[in-house]
């Protein structure tokens, strides 16, 4: 599903270089479900930033689903992270403006899907995070952990092929950490290729195999038993 | 532009920032009220410069003679000028077939005039049937004089608006009879000039009858003509200062008088102050426009201004959209899209309340030389498209920058 080869990134700021990725090598298969760990300034952002074509590596190969991602401009790289990604991120990211569902239902407006149909398939995805009633609110009227349920229904919406998650549960307490990688595990179980980016240990052992950044470059990476993120065993 | 889908994101949007809408769509229609209002007062000015020089016929030369300020072939200064009819014929001879209308004229200022109890003091002026045109008189009632009049030394009277409202009270005059300086003359006309109150305390008898009874023989105080019309106002321009020029150096020829006196005779020729007019009301109109050109720039610069705050407003959520999949086409249209709305519906608001306060207030407006305010339609439409255009124009820029932002610079944007 996702093959990188010897990637390299580094960032210019005035006469000063930051080599921030050193050379990365990894794959990931379809229906993994992967953690990349790493203290900051590992580089782990980065690495999810040119897997979700939002940046873009200056040496290396990164083929998506058999596709090279290279030298796209904006409009294609809009369509192939629309067609193929999902992004689940540590602030949510919903546009505050908008109902729970018009949220969810952005990325079929940008595949051309028509209004009706539309709603239709959002409202599923909505029913799927458990999220049905609040349809009709706007984001300051959810929890935290209820705007990160609409975020990944936003991001399953457009059925990608990969979702990505940038410290999904960062911003939320444990206990709704937990419901949160329940539903991510839940959707994994179903086939979806995951990759979480995350510094807590705990959420990593929840995905079946961890990579482990340091200093731009991979220092270990190893698959783990997988820990369920039932509610009841926490408590 | 017709995409219904997008149409309803637009109002979405529109619907959950109304202040910001609110606010856009205030400058907007303020600055076309004001360009509106604007307008409109220049082409009052025009108006009202308009009113003060439409009293004569607008091609008109007139002739009057005064005293000589040169010596000339051995005659002193100060000899006094006298025109006569055979001047007036000699002018009207020699320009037959280029003359239109022609009076000569012999008036006496303050002649006391009495109908019954009422008595006014008025300029009389004697002169010939083509004059109702030269002075662009209309008749409210009666005739003219006439050539059987002229032929006859008939004793008639055309009367102006103002003596008739002194004299008779709104009663009848036509076929009643006034007394000017002791003489009874019959009234047969009541006329009004665009002039004004000025223009109708005039009392027009038939020439030949006022040098008869003034015992002035053939004498004329001063001469009026017109010239046939010509299409193109370089032409007439052209032949009236031609006449013009000729008629004086024939009077001067005629009396003796040197080339270089320019007080001895006078040609006033209308057209060339028709000219300073017409030239002074381009001025204003142009002075207008140039004033209305820099309230619609103000007027970009406060809706890119505005425009450019909503870019920045929306950056993370224009990164969000980028994420999930919009092209930055769609994000430049969506912007665009708002703004040209939001300023097409503010715009044209703008221009019905200002066109409302004219339609209502205008017509009460009548000050000199600000006359009936009024805006030409098609001229509103026009700064109205002009506005929206160069907002949209001055929109895209930030809105094009906006969409080619990385998205995840975008994001991090809090």
């Amino acid at each position: 599903m996702i093959e990188i080869k010897n990637l390299h990134k580094s960032y210019h700021m005035g006469k000063n270089s930051l080599h921030v990725l050193k050379g990365i090598n990894f794959s990931v298969s379809e229906g993994e479900m992967v953690s990349i760990m790493g203290s900051s300034g590992s580089g782990k952002s980065t690495l999810l930033n040119i897997l979700g074509i939002l940046d873009e590596a200056d040496e290396g190969s990164y083929t998506l689903d058999g596709t090279l991602i290279k030298n796209l401009n904006e409009k294609v790289a809009a369509r192939y992270r629309n067609k193929f990604l999902g992004f689940i991120f540590q602030s949510f990211n919903l546009i505050n403006y908008k109902t729970a569902l018009d949220n969810v239902s952005m990325p079929l407006y940008y595949q051309g899907v028509k209004r009706n149909i539309r709603t239709e398939k959002a409202m599923h995805y909505l029913e799927k995070v458990g999220l049905a009633d609040w349809a009709g609110h706007l984001p300051s009227e959810l929890s935290g952990g209820q705007k990160q349920r609409v975020a990944i229904a936003r991001a399953l919406a457009s059925d990608p092929k990969v979702l990505l998650a940038d410290e999904p549960t960062g911003a939320l307490d444990t206990k709704t950490s937990y419901e949160v990688m329940e539903l991510i595990q839940g959707i994994n179980d179903e086939g979806k290729t995951i990759l979480i980016v995350t510094h807590e240990e705990d959420i990593a052992h929840m995905t079946k195999r961890i990579v482990n950044l340091k200093d731009g470059l991979i220092i270990d990476d190893s698959p783990v038993n997988q820990v369920r993120a039932k509610t009841e065993s926490y408590v | 532009m017709f995409n219904l889908e997008r149409w309803q994101e637009i109002f979405e949007a529109i619907g959950k920032n109304k202040l910001r809408t609110f606010l856009t769509g205030l400058s907007v229609a303020s600055g076309i009220f004001i360009l509106v209002i604007l307008l409109a007062m220049g082409q009052g000015m025009s108006n009202g410069v308009a009113k003060e020089f439409e009293n004569d016929a607008t091609n008109r030369i007139s002739v009057w003679t005064n005293v000589t300020s040169e010596e000339f072939k051995g005659m002193n200064p100060g000899r006094v000028i006298q025109m006569d009819n055979r001047d007036y014929e000699l002018a009207v001879n020699k320009n037959a077939e280029q003359l239109e209308l022609k009076s000569g004229v012999f008036s006496r200022w303050g002649q006391l005039t009495t109908y019954k109890k009422e008595n006014g003091s008025y300029r009389v002026e004697g002169v010939r049937s083509d004059y109702q045109f030269l002075e662009n008189e209309s008749l409210v009632s009666g005739r003219y004089i006439n050539e059987s009049d002229l032929n006859n030394y008939e004793k008639v009277a055309v009367i102006g608006n103002q003596v008739y409202l002194d004299l008779f009270k709104d009663k009848n005059a036509i076929g009643e009879y006034v007394d000017i300086q002791g003489i009874k003359f019959k009234v047969v006309g009541v006329y009004t000039d665009p002039g004004g109150e000025r223009e109708e305390t005039r009392i027009f008898i038939p020439l030949t009858t006022a040098q008869r009874v003034y015992n002035a023989g053939d004498k004329l105080r001063s001469m009026a003509f017109t010239l046939e019309k010509h299409d193109k106002y370089e032409d007439a321009l052209a032949a009236s200062e031609a006449f013009s020029a000729q008629l004086e150096s024939d009077l001067k020829t005629k009396h003796t008088i040197s080339p270089t006196d320019k007080r001895a005779v006078n040609v006033n020729n209308t057209l060339e102050n028709a000219k300073k007019f017409y030239d002074l009301n381009n001025m204003i109109r142009w002075f207008f426009w140039g004033v209305g050109i820099c309230t619609i720039i103000a007027g970009v610069v406060g809706v890119s201004n505005i425009m450019l705050i909503i870019v920045k407003e929306r950056t993370k959520e224009i990164g969000i959209r980028k994420a999930i999949g919009a092209e930055p086409w769609s994000i430049i249209g969506m912007i665009l899209h708002e703004s040209i709305f939001v300023t097409a519906i503010a715009g044209f608001l703008g221009l019905l309340f200002s066109m409302i306060l004219l339609e209502i207030a205008g017509p009460y407006i009548e000050t000199a030389y600000i006359s009936n305010p009024t805006v030409d339609f098609s001229v509103a439409i026009t700064t109205v498209i002009i506005l929206v255009v160069a907002g949209a124009v001055a929109g895209f820029f930030p809105a094009y920058r906006a969409a080619n932002i990385k998205p995840i610079e975008a994001l991090r944007d809090e």
